[in-house]
């Protein structure tokens, strides 16, 4: 082996990087969950206490991780199917597609909303539509609530899901197929007893990633309902931004709360994902 | 045969379901008049023309791509080389770099938004600055992945060590013929981030606010002020969006066929 780097050189390239994340990660990080122990008088339970105490924070919290939750499921199963049928195409269709889905992975924030104020808002596309052809129930459909957000971050989770389950189903071989069919087994059998328990783990580290991305998204919902649906990410902005009522031990709070669900969420796909990965 | 209707099906929804917005935003972005009627009423290009014949569109424009370019630049100066020396002289850290990319990837922006605005907002420094720290390490996830590929792509150790029993130089080998070879996906690598900060609107908002419009926050503000202008906001990010991610699958294609050689 060449010796080709001196030390100096070494220093001089890690010290601006670690110092980079220092300041604009940890240190912020760090000083936040400070923030959220303490008050004039010094170490307190205090802001933590009226978080779990506060119904409107507690509804925002119920809020958050039903959307999340549910939004990361339907995208799972839609997905699932579509990455099914995608895996019968062929290499050059299959490449395009991956394209595309990367290209709207990019389409979500302030552009996704407006996007779907523009299908379904007070005189959207869908909404003259369904007025026209007086199909009462859906014309009274409401983009700027709980449903319309649900519509909003099933989009944006589609993408997302179809990249962590590509390589997925990806490691499903053709022989552990072809074998199966040799034995006897059908295609429902092969993926119900050998298909869906070996993704198994796989699925549910996408779902967690899913879970998470969506629990942090903050700029479609306030684009959208401009800080009137409560969600945690919304309340944190809300806590933070408002110049009168500003409260950053309580807004810290409540995001070390929110902080601690997404490392559970983010800890459990690792642990699951690289249980596939022995798997495959 | 039932089975792969039902799976097409689903894909079909899929994909409808992720097109039907764009084109919507697209054919408001050219409709002369769409408000009674399901389709547009008469196609224009007056969006388009008025959206660059305002100022602050155009200003806001300039100032997300200095925003966005130069926090990608800073990486590229700062994380890709850490990047190079960690994967090929002290591999065993790598392990490091990536917790360190889950946590920036797992932490959004809104719970780092409340930890930049405390430790700052009262010691003086510009807070647009402190954005771009935040954008640097933001992109550390993409700009790690693109690097580490790129790396493993052209077994860049062997490579070096090969060009140095040659008789190049330390600077020779590196330049001549490291950077070469893994450039493409380095440039891969910085063209996403740089599309990820040109849609981010969390941290410039609730860090800097309106004191520093980017095109994200001049969208914010069209949107319950013109649905025609808004739309030709969303049209041309759109486009940029597009031109980007077709950019970067021929890089990505291109750094990949490298390795057949």
């Amino acid at each position: 082996m060449v010796e080709v780097i001196s030390k100096r050189q070494v220093f001089a390239w890690l010290v601006p990087f670690l110092l980079l994340v220092l300041l604009f990660f940890l240190v912020p990080l760090l000083y936040m969950v400070i923030t959220s122990f303490s008050n004039s008088e010094g170490f307190t339970f205090k802001h933590y206490q009226s978080v779990l105490t506060n119904d409107y924070i507690r509804q925002g919290f119920k809020n958050s991780i039903t959307l999340s939750a549910i939004s990361a499921v339907i995208a799972l199963i839609v997905t699932l199917f579509a990455v099914y049928a995608v895996m019968r195409f062929s290499e050059p269709v299959r490449e395009k597609i991956l394209i595309l889905t990367n290209l709207t992975s990019n389409f979500s924030g302030i552009p996704l909303a407006f996007a779907f104020i523009v299908l379904l808002g007070n005189s959207g596309l869908f909404t003259l539509l369904f007025e026209k052809w007086e199909i009462g129930a859906l014309s009274s459909f409401s983009l700027y609530s709980w449903s319309g957000l649900l519509l909003i971050y099933i989009y944006f989770q589609l993408p997302l899901a179809l990249m962590l389950l590509y390589p997925i189903y990806d490691g499903i071989q053709q022989q552990w197929k072809e074998a199966a069919a040799l034995l006897g087994a059908s295609t429902w059998q092969f993926w119900v007893k050998i298909g869906i328990p070996v993704m198994l783990p796989g699925i549910v580290g996408t779902f967690s990633v899913l879970f998470a991305n969506a629990m942090g998204a903050y700029a479609s919902a306030y684009a959208l309902t401009s800080s009137n649906y409560n969600l945690v990410a919304i309340r944190i902005g809300a806590l933070i931004k408002g110049d009168i009522f500003a409260q950053p031990e309580l807004a810290s709070a409540i995001a070390v709360l929110l902080a601690v669900t997404m490392v559970m969420a983010m800890l459990l796909s690792e642990w699951s994902i690289k249980k596939t990965r022995g798997k495959l | 045969m039932k089975k792969r209707g039902f799976a097409d099906f689903f894909f079909l929804l899929f994909v409808l379901y992720l097109v039907l917005p764009i084109v919507a935003t697209t054919l408001y972005a050219f409709s002369a008049k769409w408000n009674k009627s399901i389709l547009p009423e008469g196609l224009t290009f007056k969006w388009l023309a008025t959206l660059f014949q305002d100022a602050q569109f155009i200003e806001a424009f300039g100032r997300s791509v200095l925003l966005s370019g130069g926090a990608v630049v800073v990486a590229m100066l700062v994380i890709v080389p850490a990047i190079f020396i960690i994967v090929l002289y002290f591999p065993k850290y790598e392990k490091w770099i990536q917790v360190a990319v889950v946590m920036v990837y797992s932490f959004p922006g809104v719970i780092l938004a409340v930890g930049l605005i405390r430790v700052y907002s009262k010691v003086g420094v510009p807070m647009i600055l402190v954005v771009v720290g935040a954008y640097v390490i933001g992109i550390l996830p993409y700009i790690y992945q693109g690097t580490r590929n790129s790396l493993r792509n052209v077994d860049a150790r062997q490579l070096l060590d090969a060009a140095q029993l040659l008789g190049a130089s330390k600077m020779q080998a590196f330049m001549k013929i490291l950077l070469p070879t893994v450039y493409p996906g380095l440039f891969a690598g910085a063209l996403l981030s740089f599309s990820v900060l040109f849609g981010e609107f969390v941290l410039i908002n609730l860090v800097v606010g309106s004191r520093f419009e980017t095109v994200q926050i001049y969208l914010m503000k069209k949107l319950s002020a013109s649905g025609h202008i808004a739309s030709a906001v969303v049209f041309i990010y759109l486009v940029l969006m597009g031109l980007l991610t077709f950019v970067i699958a021929l890089l990505t294609k291109r750094s990949k066929g490298a390795t057949n050689i």
